[in-house]
């Protein structure tokens, strides 16, 4: 009996102790998580941002001042410790989202949640994401100096996660239940990757490889034009291009592979992308050269952006940081200021590869053979057994689709030739920009820049403006990478790339501003193929009318214009509704919601219903034209919304309009009162489970946390308009990530804001804190010092002091 | 003092002392080694270090949030899900930890009559 009690309290005691110490599904180890003194409590308190601290690696003092906006601004002695200072400071305030991105971009993830990452870790691992994190660090460890500032970032990071005790480690490691690794600069690699992967890697090649089988070339091409007629370039289609003493490789005479496929990787949100505009003194209200730059992105808490300042005796620069790179990525300095927005153009292609035999160690290329190389790619599982994948590199790069990945034919096997391979020192462009001085220095700081290409806005104190779309282009034939190449036709390799001085740019061009919107970067008469599936065709032309609709423009002008809702898209289809759809068959229900809609001003505010109802009905708009592309067990991608539009406006009686799955013949019209019925069936279904159908509630805006969007940790129903195609490019959960405007007066004057905060703690008042502000328009004007010294603005001070125990 | 007394103010304190190098299970380290030496009767052998480690960890956490305004408690109360309510949170962080501390003493009262 004694013993019978006994095991029975010991089976007890052992049991409560398993239960309370293990992740039992998604509910964390519940005793190791709410225990107050390693547990979430501990995360529960307010931000530590004062006092002394000694630390290792340090050759001189750092000061840290936080403003009221938990903005650090650093000052330190020498730019080894700045950025020694700048990891330290950021794993202090985002040490969580800048671990978990890094293990994202490294295909990773399976480590930290389980066996439901596997086909993500799997995706990234093929595309070769940490094979190009390696290209881009031997291409770094050529430059010393970069170098070395990468180790000191480095070293500052890994300085903060050894001071922690794990009742310190962040909130989201003891839900998920593991601990940080130790920083390296490898992971700021690859932090570079998952930029150029969100931003470069976008493309359509082998659904209009399928296109093309099935439609034929003369329906692709009235289908898929490469230019519009309203295309109003970033770089101003008066630009001169004599300059250019070099001309387009010349197109071979081959043959295509037709092959078909029949499912391909999930692609980077179509919306990625920005807006960023300088104008001239002469276009100022006040004389002084403005710049602004807001970036599109899935939204996600913690934010993508952190803002510093970050400052030597020598330079001193402010604005929006990467946490993982080092440096300032969108901001100013004393003379001048810069933002990008991305300039990607095809540079990722497909390759058919014929190989040898079964063993793939050997695939046709010209007249002979050629060796691959194998890469084992091990991913780990939490809790499951480690998956290996062998992924086969040929002389274009990895076989991404194979007989093992996403393809059923043992006879197609693609590879992919893409930029983000390629290895390129990006880091270096973005210090040289922190200390640069004027348009040489933005120059020079842009020229080695490789991907993902971009926008570089630039605007100085001294009165330039410029933009340079930047990156290495290779000079493609025309059509060069459109559809699936011969992986076998040296014919068929991306030739050389365009010479740097010969990219697209504009300096101080007579309009008196620079702009882009990630449309067309110039029109037919630049001599290279420009060719991306991709450009924006509604944003650039708002901003550029915008400029050229009066002479000066203010501060309060830019920030009007990136909160700009004007719907463009919407204007220029449903006037041409509203004249030619018949109404006569709309029921009294249908007429009111249509009345609603046709008194819309276009602007997709918040307290409007229109919006609403355009967001509902134009999808559906959109699906029935292109009802020819749903086909089974084929990847297909329809034509691009401004085609679309041209295509129902001018061609409403177009063999497209028509509805396969009916016996009628329809035309434009018979579509628009088609989908409006449906629309309105949605509308009132969503009324009468929800009540009004105000744009804020029906679009539902939302930042998510960055881990499976936690709802406790996020925010919803933002008050914040617009949609993917607005300036204010705010999708439901897509839109601008940081807005920045820049007056370059002496000293500077800048204003900025993001949908986030500068704490990554949930716990933190300051985690969210902006997001009001953001989502309304309003700005911070930034506390941007002029020396060492603290201002009003300043409400707490740290300082780092060299540690003499080696 | 009696034995009741004694033996929560035991759990308490050793409780206490062993947070500081110690993982969360040393409540249960504290509560087995007092029932151990200070060994009580019928249901008081689980409530006691119950009770004493409830309060414990409602304290603390208490203490700790109340300085943030239970900005995190309130979310993590929304996760968890407990309505958003920190008090709610307050109360399940003292009965897990209770809970471990009293099944625990039950097995130290086990071991003590053992020997």
């Amino acid at each position: 009996m004694k013993y019978l009690k006994l095991f029975s309290s010991l089976a007890l005691t052992l049991a409560v102790f398993y239960v309370l110490n293990t992740k039992l599904g998604s509910i964390p180890p519940i005793g190791k998580f709410l225990n107050p003194y390693t547990g979430i409590w501990q995360n529960d308190t307010p931000e530590n941002i004062s006092g002394q601290l000694a630390l290792n690696g340090f050759t001189a003092p750092v000061t840290i001042h936080y403003d009221d906006l938990l903005i650090p601004h650093i000052f330190a002695q020498n730019d080894s410790d700045l950025y020694r200072a700048q990891g330290y400071v950021t794993a202090k305030h985002r040490l969580w989202q800048l671990e978990f991105q890094t293990y994202a971009a490294a295909g990773r993830l399976s480590e930290i949640v389980g066996e439901g990452a596997i086909t993500y870790d799997r995706q990234q691992r093929r595309l070769g994401m940490v094979y190009g994190a390696e290209q881009a660090l031997e291409k770094m460890k050529d430059d010393e100096e970069t170098l070395s500032y990468l180790k000191a970032y480095s070293d500052g990071v890994n300085a903060y996660i050894n001071s922690l005790e794990s009742g310190q480690y962040p909130v989201e490691y003891k839900l998920l239940d593991y601990n940080p690794e130790p920083w390296t600069i490898k992971k700021t690699a690859l932090l570079l990757m998952y930029m150029t992967k969100t931003l470069a890697s976008r493309e359509h090649d082998l659904e209009y490889t399928n296109a093309l089988r099935i439609f034929g070339e003369e329906t692709f091409n009235k289908l898929y034009p490469e230019f519009f007629d309203i295309v109003d370039p970033v770089i101003p289609k008066e630009t001169d291009w004599s300059f250019i003493k070099a001309a387009q490789t010349a197109r071979p005479l081959s043959e295509l592979p037709l092959d078909t496929i029949a499912e391909t990787l999930p692609k980077p949100n179509a919306n990625n992308g920005s807006n960023n505009w300088a104008i001239s003194g002469e276009k100022s209200a006040t004389g002084n050269p403005m710049l602004a730059n807001d970036p599109h992105l899935t939204l996600n808490l913690p934010s993508i952006w952190y803002v510093m300042q970050l400052s030597t005796p020598q330079h001193s620069a402010m604005g929006a940081t990467l946490p993982g790179a080092l440096g300032i990525i969108s901001g100013f300095n004393k003379h001048i200021a810069w933002g990008e927005t991305n300039a990607t153009r095809d540079l990722l292609d497909w390759y058919k590869i014929e190989f040898k035999d079964k063993e793939r160690k050997q695939y046709k290329y010209g007249d002979g053979w050629r060796n691959t190389t194998f890469r084992v790619e091990e991913i780990k599982v939490k809790h499951g057994e480690t998956v290996k994948d062998t992924v086969i590199y040929t002389h274009h790069g990895p076989v991404v689709y194979d007989h093992n990945f996403k393809d059923d034919n043992p006879l197609s096997d693609y590879a992919m030739k893409w930029i983000g391979l390629e290895g390129g020192n990006n880091q270096r462009t973005f210090l040289a920009l922190n200390r640069g001085k004027n348009y040489d220095d933005y120059l020079n700081a842009i020229k080695p820049y490789v991907a993902p290409a971009q926008n570089f806005v630039f605007a100085s104190n001294e009165g330039d403006i410029a933009l340079w779309i930047q990156g290495k282009f290779p000079n493609k034939w025309e059509g060069q990478g459109k559809f699936l190449m011969d992986g076998s036709n040296p014919d068929h390799d991306w030739p050389e790339f365009i010479p740097q001085e010969f990219n697209a740019h504009t300096k101080n061009p007579e309009r008196g501003f620079v702009s882009s919107a990630n449309q067309h970067p110039v029109d037919q008469q630049y001599p290279f193929y420009v060719f991306n599936d991709g450009y924006d065709t509604y944003r650039s032309r708002v901003i550029n009318d915008f400029f050229r609709s009066k002479d000066k423009f203010s501060v309060e002008d830019l920030k009007g214009l990136q909160n700009n809702t004007f719907n463009l898209k919407a204007s220029e289809l449903l006037p041409y509704i509203f004249q030619t759809m018949d109404t006569s068959t709309l029921t009294e229900e249908e007429r009111s919601i249509y009345n609603e809609i046709k008194s819309w001003d276009f602007y997709s505010d918040i307290d409007k219903v229109a919006p609403s109802i355009w967001s509902v009905w134009w999808p559906k708009i959109y699906a029935k034209v292109w009802d020819e592309f749903d086909q089974e067990d084929v990847a297909l991608d329809p034509p691009f919304v401004y085609q679309t539009i041209y295509m129902l406006t001018k061609n409403p009686n177009d063999e497209f309009m028509d509805i396969k799955a009916t016996p009628e013949t329809e035309n434009a019209q018979d579509l628009f009162l088609i989908t409006f019925k449906e629309a309105v069936q949605d509308l009132l279904k969503w009324k009468s489970d929800n009540g009004e159908y105000n744009y804020q509630k029906f679009k539902g805006t939302y930042v998510g946390h960055l881990l499976q969007g936690l709802p406790a940790f996020s925010r919803f129903e933002l008050p914040i308009g617009g949609d993917g195609n607005t300036v204010n490019a705010m999708s439901k959960n897509h839109g601008p990530s940081w807005r920045m405007v820049v007056e370059l007066s002496n000293p500077p004057v800048a204003y900025g804001i993001y949908p986030g905060g500068q704490s990554g703690n949930p716990g933190s008042k300051y985690y969210d804190n902006f997001i009001d502000d953001w989502a309304i328009g309003n700005y911070h004007k930034l506390n941007f010092l002029q020396s060492e010294e603290a201002n009003e603005g300043i409400i707490a001070t740290q300082t780092i002091k060299p540690s003499t125990n080696e | 003092m009696n034995r009741n007394s004694i033996n929560f103010l035991s759990t308490f304190l050793l409780a206490l002392s062993f947070s500081f190098f110690l993982p969360w299970w040393s409540v249960m380290v504290a509560a087995l080694i007092t029932a151990a030496f200070v060994p009580l009767k019928k249901a008081a052998v689980f409530f006691v270090p119950f009770f004493a480690i409830l309060i414990f960890w409602i304290g603390y956490s208490f203490i700790l949030g109340n300085a943030n305004d239970f900005v995190l408690a309130k979310k993590i109360a929304n996760l968890l899900p407990l309505g958003g309510s920190h008090y709610a949170l307050l109360l399940v962080t003292g009965v897990i930890g209770g809970l471990a501390a009293g099944v625990a003493a039950i097995l130290g009262k086990q071991l003590k009559s053992l020997a």
